[in-house]
């Protein structure tokens, strides 16, 4: 399970604060524990009112890379900011993220080609998150295909077929695992798959436990990534555990140690 | 038609371990033996690195091989009471290491003392400057006095002591890091129980890279097929990135080949198997080259002329696979 940290957001009022004021030590701090507990990569997202993003998150990823090599996740939803950051960063960053219509995608793959960056493309266009299970994987086909036109490896896209909070619209966790599933039959190596999971248990109570539940059943239609809290350390069982019992480790007593490890 | 593409890409290498220590290490061997270093499927050279030749450790015991069956007996007749001439004599074999078990400090077998055992781990390493693995009785108290005492007589040799299991490994495991020695982790066919010794060897602040597994062996016609499956699942999960199983492997061949009745028992009593003085070293070729499929990394062996066959087997096969 690759593992996206979420936590340098500026919706969180300590990343917003820390942001507005120049104060590093926060930021690295969530870098370096968001690490340590099994994360990847790290999604750096400068929140949303920031008159001058560009700048914003450039000062995010100098406080980040001060403390750690992980794969840099950029989160934010403007060509502007993704064609400023990306070519700036060395290593094989994440754009977090492009929409499904071609135009804009066109873009974000060629950017990303150009960069050897990897994409998280939406499954969600001009007219919004799809309520079907249909519609989703017909969006992303169309990533797929614009993506191998565009020579992008499959290696290096990431679907997200968009998780909706289940207090809001309770039919779409279960219409987001079919579309999982159909989704990881596209092609052959498939595209990964991705959810920012933190979205299903928005403004409901028990969040950390619809998170963990959901996080497993969505690794059991095919989910191959996430962007998530890994702070949260019984989520992080979670997904070792479902690994476990998908054989893609081998077993031992100490196997959370274990798994831990090799990270 | 072009056939498929089937080689398959590893992401991480099984360790490489080095046995004995130079003068310039500290140590007084002629040289040192490194085993392990594989990045493919054992020997599938087109996927990468095949790592190091495979070593060749020739077993000899402190005392008590009467029990040993007759064929070998006759090997090494004059020198089974004395564990140096046996050294020499075995030296002779053109080994990559030695390998001295101590039987004669087992409680029925003996019960040589820790002062007796660690005189001979000195005699022997004064004797023969090859590298040298050192193993126990395997009776856990009696290992637990023993060991440790070896491990210091032996200190600055950067031997292989053997062997640490699930419900015996702390006192081993303090002694190796305490006199800079190597240790084999012992599991009884269980590849579970080989990650979990492990990382509990980890825990107690042993490094991985510095331990070579033993998940068993079998002779051929012995459930061999089921110790390949452990060893080939324990091989791909390590190549795959699992840290604890990316040890190199060590297969007691020659104990196990020579306990068969196909090697052991007289013409008489198996009419129609071939005549036992080629029967029974090629029972313990056969369970070793049978066993380099599965990656083993190191052999303890017995027969002299199994030790030589599988030395040309050997030759054969790094030829090939570094053409």
């Amino acid at each position: 399970m690759y593992v996206i940290g979420e936590r340098i957001n500026g919706m969180f009022k300590n990343v917003r604060q820390a942001i507005e004021e120049g104060d590093k030590t926060v930021i690295q701090d969530l870098a370096r524990s968001q690490v340590e507990a099994g994360a990847q990569s790290l999604d750096l997202n400068v929140g949303p009112a920031k008159a001058d993003p560009v700048k914003a998150m450039l000062w995010l990823i100098d406080a980040v890379r001060e403390v750690t090599d992980a794969t840099l996740t950029v989160d934010s939803p403007k060509w502007d900011v993704q064609k400023e950051v990306i070519p700036q960063l060395g290593g094989e960053p994440i754009i977090n993220s492009s929409k499904a219509d071609p135009e804009e995608l066109e873009q974000y793959v060629g950017l990303a080609v150009e960069t050897n960056a990897s994409l998280v493309a939406l499954t969600l266009d001009r007219q919004g998150v799809p309520a079907d299970v249909e519609k989703r994987v017909e969006l992303g086909a169309q990533i797929g295909a614009m993506a191998m036109d565009g020579g992008l490896p499959m290696e290096r896209l990431f679907i997200d077929p968009i998780i909706l909070p289940v207090n809001v619209a309770q039919q779409q966790p279960e219409v987001v695992l079919k579309a999982l599933q159909q989704l990881k039959l596209l092609s052959d190596p498939p595209p990964h798959l991705i959810l920012g999971l933190s979205n299903v248990s928005q403004k409901c109570n028990h969040r950390t436990l619809i998170n963990r539940i959901y996080l497993v059943m969505a690794m059991t239609a095919g989910l191959d990534a996430v962007i998530a809290d890994p702070l949260d350390t019984e989520l992080m069982n979670a997904v070792i555990t479902t690994e476990l019992l998908q054989e893609k480790a081998i077993y031992c007593d100490s196997f959370l140690d274990a798994q831990r490890m090799r990270r | 038609m072009k056939a498929a593409e089937t080689a398959q890409k590893w992401t991480a290498t099984i360790n490489e371990v080095t046995i004995g220590a130079t003068s310039a290490e500290g140590g007084t061997r002629g040289k040192t033996v490194t085993i392990g270093g594989a990045r493919c499927i054992p020997w599938l050279a087109y996927e990468g690195n095949v790592g190091r030749r495979p070593a060749i450790a020739v077993e000899i015991w402190d005392s008590g091989a009467e029990s040993w069956p007759e064929q070998l007996r006759n090997e090494y007749a004059e020198v089974m009471d004395d564990p140096l001439a046996w050294a020499r004599r075995a030296n002779e074999l053109g080994p990559d290491l030695l390998c001295l078990k101590l039987m004669g400090t087992h409680p029925d077998m003996g019960d040589r003392s820790a002062d007796q055992a660690a005189d001979t781990v000195k005699a022997v390493l004064a004797a023969i400057d090859l590298p040298l693995i050192v193993w126990g009785c395997g009776v856990y108290e009696k290992d637990n006095v023993v060991l440790p005492k070896c491990c210091e007589a032996a200190r600055g040799e950067n031997c292989l002591f053997g062997a640490i299991e699930e419900k015996n490994y702390r006192t081993l495991v303090a002694a190796c890091l305490a006199d800079g020695h190597k240790v084999i982790a012992d599991s009884p066919l269980d590849i579970n129980i080989a990650k979990q010794l492990n990382i509990l060897a980890h825990d107690v602040g042993f490094p991985l890279e510095d331990i070579v597994i033993f998940p068993q062996t079998s002779a051929v016609g012995y459930g061999s097929e089921y110790v390949y499956s452990i060893l080939e699942r324990g091989r791909l999960a390590g190549l795959g990135g699992d840290p604890l199983l990316q040890q190199p492997v060590l297969a007691t061949v020659g104990l196990e080949a020579w306990r068969a009745k196909e090697a052991q028992a007289p013409d008489e009593a198996l009419p129609g198997f071939g005549p036992a003085e080629e029967r029974g070293p090629l029972w313990e070729t056969l369970t070793a080259t049978n066993s380099l499929q599965a990656g083993v990394d190191l052999f303890i062996m017995r027969h002299p002329r199994a030790v030589r066959d599988v030395q040309q087997a050997l030759d054969r096969l790094c030829a090939a696979a570094a053409s």
